[in-house]
């Protein structure tokens, strides 16, 4: 336990010190959402309309920006292969990495998401609603997001490899998210992403693990 | 107590080597030497655990040490041809990174590869020999038993080298094991020389 929280504590000691991936993605967050107030125009029957749904879809594309360097920076310099050899097994690496990504990316854009939901005119009472969805929505995005990361490591083109592979996973967070914030019981909603997240918590580490395994190998 | 047990490794579609056998006591030392591409990477990553072998098994006290890869890495300390370290961090943090340690533990850490003067230097300032230093110094912070080097003089100069013959000497005088891959000449008193390419398939 002690070298996992250890690991955690060295992903957020690093993203600290490069600052600068975290904050391009949440910049990214807030400068997309502006253009869609500049593209559709200022009326708030429009713009409250789809408030939910682009701040999902953007989240999602925010999030995966700093994925590229989640496994590859450590990659490239071996750092990995001093992260496999520390006692840890390679699932609890990769899930260690996945909760770091969350933490200093998943975890700022829900901090944000409710003033630019604000920014689109969306009622101040659906603004819970959404970022209730988005709890689940980041993590899962963490997870989906990580085991890409790890499955396209070292690959030639991974870095074009990784939304296509990960964006296609994270539709049925999207539909049932997007559809959560703005139904008024939506307890099915919440139940799939739940679903989801039953599924992926197990699964993406796992699967992560092995594909760092072998990138290593 | 160490064995390699007919160790086969494959890159690619190509048989590196086969039949590596050896046993290594406690206060022993290896010395795998061969041309280029003759497979001494691929051995030391093979005996860290990374990569699985085609053939053959490592055993630890009698035991497969590979059945538990985590278990394994316990007993090890590995440095890599890549030095694995942070440009953006300081000298001292990059010891800290991957565990928390005293102030005092890591100056000590890097005092065995006389780094200890740069302890506060963005690691980014370091020269390529510097870099190797402080990547060498990780060995000073781990209590494992077996040591694993891949080339580990690269860029080192005379003086450093001695410091890390020293090193070895004083880990295998407390009963650990050293087992280094390199092409220079590297001083190692009763070390087995092992000429990986005489294995080639």
């Amino acid at each position: 336990m002690s070298r996992f929280l250890a690991l955690i504590r060295r992903e957020l000691i690093l993203a600290l010190r490069h600052a600068g991936d975290s904050v391009a993605s949440l910049l990214f967050f807030i400068i997309a959402a502006s253009l869609f107030a500049f593209a559709v125009g200022p009326s708030p029957a429009v713009l409250s309309g789809i408030a939910p749904g682009v701040i999902w879809v953007i989240a999602l594309l925010a999030a995966l920006l700093p994925l590229n360097r989640l496994f590859a920076a450590d990659y490239e310099d071996g750092g990995l292969d001093q992260l496999m050899v520390s006692g840890l097994p390679a699932s609890a690496v990769a899930f260690g990495k996945i909760i770091g990504h969350w933490l200093t990316t998943g975890l700022p854009l829900l901090i944000i998401a409710g003033p630019v939901a604000i920014m689109l005119r969306l009622d101040a009472g659906g603004v819970p609603q959404l970022l209730l969805t988005l709890l689940p929505g980041t993590i899962l995005l963490s997870l989906v997001g990580g085991m890409s990361a790890a499955i396209t490591l070292g690959a030639r083109g991974g870095t074009v490899l990784l939304p296509l592979i990960a964006l296609p996973l994270m539709i049925p967070a999207l539909i049932f998210g997007a559809a959560g914030a703005v139904t008024p019981h939506p307890i099915a909603e919440f139940a799939m992403l739940l679903g989801l997240l039953a599924l992926f918590l197990p699964l993406a580490p796992l699967a992560a693990g092995a594909a760092l395994r072998a990138a290593v190998s | 107590m160490l064995e390699a047990r007919s160790l086969a490794a494959i890159r690619g579609e190509r048989l590196v080597f086969r039949d590596v056998s050896f046993s290594l006591a406690s206060g022993g030392a290896l010395l795998l030497i061969g041309p280029n591409g003759a497979g001494k990477s691929s051995l030391i990553r093979l005996l860290a655990g990374l990569t699985p072998p085609a053939a053959g098994d490592l055993l630890w006290q009698g035991d497969n040490a590979l059945d538990d890869p985590p278990l394994h890495a316990t007993r090890l300390c590995f440095v890599g041809h890549m030095d694995a370290i942070k440009p953006g961090l300081t000298v001292a943090d990059n010891l800290g990174l991957t565990r928390k340690r005293t102030r005092a533990d890591i100056l000590a850490a890097l005092a065995t590869v006389d780094l200890d003067r740069f302890a506060d230097l963005p690691a980014r300032l370091l020269s390529s020999g510097q870099r190797r230093r402080l990547a060498l110094s990780r060995l000073a912070l781990s209590d494992a038993p077996l040591w694993l080097l891949d080339e580990p003089t690269t860029g080192l100069d005379a003086a450093s080298v001695r410091r890390l013959e020293q090193n070895f000497a004083g880990h295998r005088a407390r009963g650990g094991m050293v087992i280094a891959a390199t092409h220079l000449p590297l001083d190692l008193p009763g070390a087995v020389p092992f000429d990986l390419s005489r294995m080639a398939a």
